[in-house]
């Protein structure tokens, strides 16, 4: 059977992997291509690099670093952040991306997903949404959890995977940052409406919290940034401790 | 020299940097003269296998590939495995390239458990079912990285190896004669992948 796969992620802004907690308030890390070979080394199954940089100098960088990336480690590379266009997709797929997360792009011009999904095929797309609880309501967020869209994260998810999107990353903005566990209760909401893969992020905070988040049979990955990059986690480790729970992992 | 076929389908980024890696000299091609010069042939491919197929045959190059295959190692990866097959079931009826015996269906369809995802995607333990030289420096179990909605079936004759997915045994290597394939990316499977790809430049 399929393993569950856990998921580190680099947040890469002029060049340097950054961190911040609840969005806010970014520490410089390290150098993105040492901590991709990192990973590679230390069991990561997939890596997710999302692009927070805001201007031009910034992205030229950014695909270069992808480059460089893609040609030295041989798992897939998800890439994020400023895909608005198929040809933002061109782009970093031509740099050696596998699959392409959208989020704000896809809420501004939800075609976006369709024309990809089309071109890229469904498992290219991954669609990636930053949600939180408003008036006893899952609340899709756009800009970076900063703009509450006022739609039902739920309907938009479903809504994504019928035009294409080939897998879903669910941010609790609720959890993210705060380390005390994912957010299950949404997590589990999302599976009941949709049939592709599930990437949990936001609050993962220790071992057990990737136990818990297992236990739950329609979540396929957790992903973390912070726990991972500090080294409080260790991905060797975390996936020896899954295992020896029953859970399937790649060793 | 390694030659990856070109014909428009599917990112032959990582597949020729994972070559590249192992000091291997490879290039992207569709010159037939590259393809008759070449040690070795990997044909690629990702998305739906007609539209594929349609490419391939534009490309002019299906004689060549096919006389090629009898005399070099020849690898398809992916939907450039599913190629080598007799047909294909995805979107209508097409057929293959027939250098390997049996066909390509619909992997939802034969799964008794609807609420098992399809594609297929992640890592995957492959089972060896018949020792081969592609698995020099590949252990029994390992994991590797599939991405895909249909599979191979009725070709128990040239299964390598197997990985479970609910009842259905997918079918995730194969050989006849000089031709491989493989239903998962070594090109994405980490060092487990790379070992099979450089035993494949071995063979």
């Amino acid at each position: 059977m399929l393993a569950k796969r856990i998921i580190p992620c680099l947040d890469v802004k002029d060049g340097r992997v950054v961190k911040g907690t609840n969005f806010e308030g970014l520490r410089d890390m390290a150098d993105p291509v040492e901590m991709a070979h990192f990973y590679n080394t230390s069991g990561a199954d997939e890596l997710v690099f999302y692009d927070i940089t805001a201007s031009v100098e910034g992205r030229n960088l950014f695909t270069d670093i992808l480059r460089r990336v893609a040609s030295e480690i041989f798992i897939p590379l998800t890439v994020g952040g400023g895909i608005r266009t198929l040809d933002d997709f061109d782009r970093v797929l031509k740099c050696g991306a596998d699959k392409v997360s959208v989020n704000s792009g896809a809420i501004a011009d939800p075609s976006i997903i369709g024309a990809a999904a089309k071109k890229y095929g469904d498992q290219c797309v991954v669609l990636s949404m930053d949600v939180k609880r408003v008036d006893g309501q899952f609340r899709l967020f756009a800009k970076g959890g900063r703009e509450d869209t006022g739609i039902d994260a739920m309907d938009w998810a479903a809504r994504g995977v019928a035009a294409g999107a080939g897998e879903i990353v669910l941010n609790s903005i609720d959890t993210d940052g705060v380390k005390n566990g994912f957010d299950l209760e949404m997590l589990d909401e999302l599976a009941s409406r949709v049939s592709v893969p599930i990437i949990a992020s936001g609050g993962a905070g220790n071992m057990e919290h990737f136990a818990e988040l297992f236990t739950h049979p329609g979540i396929d990955a957790g992903l973390a940034a912070s726990i991972f990059h500090s080294k409080q986690v260790d991905i060797k480790e975390l996936k020896r401790f899954l295992r020896g729970k029953g859970i399937e992992m790649r060793v | 020299m390694i030659a990856i076929v070109d014909y428009g389908v599917g990112n032959l980024f990582s597949l020729s940097s994972s070559l590249k890696a192992l000091g291997l000299e490879t290039e992207v091609t569709r010159d037939a003269e590259k393809l008759r010069a070449a040690d070795r042939i990997i044909l690629p491919g990702v998305g739906a296998f007609g539209d594929a197929r349609a490419k391939l045959d534009d490309t002019g190059l299906v004689p060549v590939l096919l006389k090629e295959a009898e005399r070099k190692p020849f690898l398809g990866i992916c939907l450039g495995m599913q190629l080598l097959f007799d047909r294909s079931f995805e979107y209508g009826e097409h057929a293959g390239l027939g250098l390997v015996p049996g066909q390509v269906v619909d992997l939802h369809d034969d799964l008794e458990d609807k609420t098992l995802k399809v594609p297929h995607m992640g890592w995957n333990s492959l089972q060896i079912v018949k020792d081969d030289p592609l698995f020099k420096y590949f252990q029994d179990g390992e994991y590797v990285y599939y991405v895909h909605s249909f599979y191979a079936r009725d070709c128990a004759a040239s299964t390598l190896g197997t990985s479970r997915y609910g009842n259905v045994a997918v079918t995730g290597a194969v050989r006849c004669g000089n031709v491989w394939g493989t239903q998962f990316h070594p090109e994405k499977s980490g060092d487990a992948g790379l070992r099979l790809l450089k035993a494949f430049a071995e063979l």
